[in-house]
């Protein structure tokens, strides 16, 4: 028998959606028929989502990529002599060398797709840990210290200074704290969390240890939609692993140090993605929004000091610990340090997820990376940073990718959700959707929200239907200035956004 | 889906498996709608005596999340993507077939029990969509007749 060809299918949920298993059988029974001996191993996805099912052969001169595989081709793959590396319509030779890939400033997608999501000698054998271990050897002031100097804020959508954040909890007295993570990824358009999780999830377990470390909490709470059975599957495994390797418990590595680590389940609620409602779900309530102050640093889960950050900011620390405040601090823009992983979805040819330095320009990341439309048609709008993001126009595409000039444009960043519209959206009805979404999705503490999200639809209603548009617009206008001045969240507070913009950038759609 | 008849008894030893939890009502729900395919309106008095909070109380927890399911699903479950990104793609003709095909509206059950049609805002497959949920398989690149496929 001759040495194994090692391959490599995804095993994330994107991946598995369209064929990934069936192309794993089917790969391994034309093997077994042909008797060539192969190994294949399930990893992450490369983020080349347009690509999959994509196959990946290793061989002498490195990983090459065939994809999108369908079952039916894979006996023709086999006579192309793809276990060589040999051409194939579906090939894409190296996979680091494709440009999509190749042009990218992975820090912390940087393991993602190349290993076994579920093998801690993986993890290792690719630099995993060595920001923990650096973290165990300085004290809670140090690790926070490093954190701040590395310019990193908060990947969720906020902007906040993470150093900042993890400095108040560290600096709060109490018998207990907590790390909270929020990986309740509900924006339409992303997908980043879902995928580290499933791809190189511990990391987010290394990532949520530094934080526990540096402000003293011995547990920490993983709240993960439910929407994502996939990512809860992979990232309980995960940790029973890292329990099993002394990654977590008591004593880790006999360090001294504790931490206790669980993954609590949404339940199909998109407001707990807002910090203090994801806090009263964990703690079993209703997922209804808390007044800040007090804010959840000092008051938080179970009323203790807590740590809440998104997923891509925990992800982040490990590599900012690992190489240093530095190294991570001189990639992006202004005052926008680090890297953004950006995900390219909706209507466009090359969908995926694209990690590069902040201040690259929305054109670029649709155009250079994405392709342009899916359909082929002309771009007409782009909604940037989730359902309560900003729809922008074609013309304002060279608007820079960072969060102080999306901010200016009068858009946000948000997670980094790019959705890709052609000329066959009514924005109007987009505008409509943003405010149906907030009536079925608001928790309904705040007045703004609850009411005006109802009133929203009704008034959109009647101008898509032309009844009295120039009062019924500005009364919707008047309605928006009381939803974004007067809601207590992001909820009802940023609704207006996708529907002002709609208004001010497609106006022959409402007349 | 695999859901077993309501059983009280069966239902305390759930609560009880959970009690040790902080914030336990959630996993408690959550492993009470595996069990049976959704939270039998008997469990709100278990649930509360299990965590000395009022019947009230726990009604309103569960009736807040989408998730939870007051009455019996289909035997399955067909959760189709209506935001944004699977709207760019085109899920409105894949909804308006679902409707047709299964002659049910969003969020409702058939009669004869075999399908529950809801909507969902975002499965994370947004650069694959149109998307859906059957059961606990995420389907991508939907068409009617992909989807079709995987229903048959």
């Amino acid at each position: 028998m001759s040495k194994p060809v090692t391959l490599y299918v995804p095993c994330d949920a994107a991946a598995l959606s369209v064929g990934a298993d069936t192309v794993a059988a089917a790969i391994a029974a034309e093997a077994e028929a042909r008797r060539l001996p192969v190994q294949i191993i399930r990893n992450g996805s490369r983020g080349m989502l347009w690509l999959e099912p994509l196959v990946e052969v290793v061989t002498n001169q490195g990983r090459v990529a065939y994809g999108p595989v369908t079952p039916d081709q894979v006996a023709e793959l086999f006579d192309a002599g793809f276990l060589d590396g040999q051409p194939h319509p579906l090939g894409h030779g190296l996979t680091e060398e494709i440009f999509y890939f190749k042009h990218q400033q992975r820090l912390t997608f940087a393991r993602c797709g190349l290993t076994d999501p579920l093998s801690v000698a993986d993890y290792r054998a690719h630099g995993g840990f060595a920001g923990l271990e650096r973290a165990l050897a300085l004290s809670p002031a140090e690790i926070v210290a490093e954190v701040t100097q590395s310019g990193l804020r908060g990947r969720g959508g906020a902007g906040f200074p993470t150093g900042i954040k993890w400095n108040t909890v560290l600096n709060a007295s109490a018998a207990e704290k907590f790390v909270c993570c929020n990986a309740d990824e509900g924006d339409s358009g992303t997908f980043a969390d879902r995928m580290i999780i499933e791809g190189d999830p511990f990391l987010l377990i290394e990532g949520m240890t530094i934080a526990a470390l540096a402000v003293g909490a011995r547990q920490g709470y993983v709240y993960l939609r439910s929407e994502y059975p996939h990512a809860v599957a992979t990232l309980r495994e995960a940790i029973r692993r890292a329990y099993e390797q002394d990654w977590l418990g008591t004593n880790i590595h006999g360090s001294g140090h504790d931490f206790h680590l669980e993954v609590r389940m949404g339940a199909g609620s998109y407001v707990c993605g807002e910090e203090t409602a994801m806090l009263e779900s964990l703690e079993g309530k209703r997922g209804m929004v808390r007044a800040k102050p007090p804010i959840p640093a000092l008051q938080g889960l179970f009323g203790q000091p807590t740590i809440v950050n998104n997923v891509l900011t925990l992800t982040s620390v490990p590599v900012v610990l690992a190489k240093g405040a530095a190294f991570y601090r001189d990639f992006g823009a202004g005052r926008s340090h680090g890297t953004q992983p950006f995900q390219l979805a909706g209507n466009i040819q090359r969908g995926g997820l694209v990690e590069l330095a902040f201040g690259v320009s929305l054109h670029d990341l649709i155009y250079r990376y994405g392709g342009g439309t899916a359909s082929g048609r002309p771009l007409r709008a782009v909604q940037v940073g989730g359902p309560l993001g900003a729809y922008v126009p074609e013309s304002m595409l060279s608007l820079s990718a960072d969060y102080e000039s999306m901010a200016e444009a009068g858009a946000m960043l948000g997670h980094g959700g790019i959705v890709v519209f052609d000329d066959s959206v009514r924005m109007a009805r987009m505008a409509r959707f943003a405010m149906d979404f907030c009536a079925v999705e608001s928790c309904g503490k705040c007045t703004p929200c609850r009411i005006g999200s109802t009133r929203g639809r009704e008034v959109l209603d009647k101008i898509v239907a032309g009844i009295d548009v120039a009062d019924n617009m500005a009364l919707l206008d008047d309605l928006c200035t009381v939803m974004a001045d007067g809601s207590l969240c992001a909820m009802g507070g940023l609704t207006p956004l996708p529907v002002q913009s709609a208004i001010r950038h497609f106006p022959e759609d409402f007349a | 889906m695999t859901a077993i008849d309501w059983s009280a008894e069966r239902a305390r030893a759930i609560i009880e498996s959970h009690r040790s939890l902080r914030g336990a009502l959630l996993p408690m729900l959550h492993a009470l709608q595996e069990e049976f395919g959704y939270v039998d309106q008997a469990a709100v008095p278990l649930l509360a005596a299990a965590l000395n909070l009022s019947q009230a109380e726990i009604h309103g927890v569960i009736s807040f999340y989408h998730e939870f399911r007051q009455s019996r699903s289909g035997r399955h479950v067909v959760k189709v993507c209506v935001a944004e990104a699977c709207q760019a793609r085109g899920s409105d003709t894949l909804v308006e077939h679902l409707k047709r095909k299964l002659g049910l509206d969003l969020g409702q059950t058939g009669s004869d029990g075999a399908f529950t049609l809801e909507a969902v805002y975002c499965l994370g497959n947004c650069a694959l969509g149109p998307s859906a949920l059957v059961d606990d398989r995420l389907l991508g690149r939907l068409s009617p007749a992909r989807l079709d496929g995987a229903l048959a």
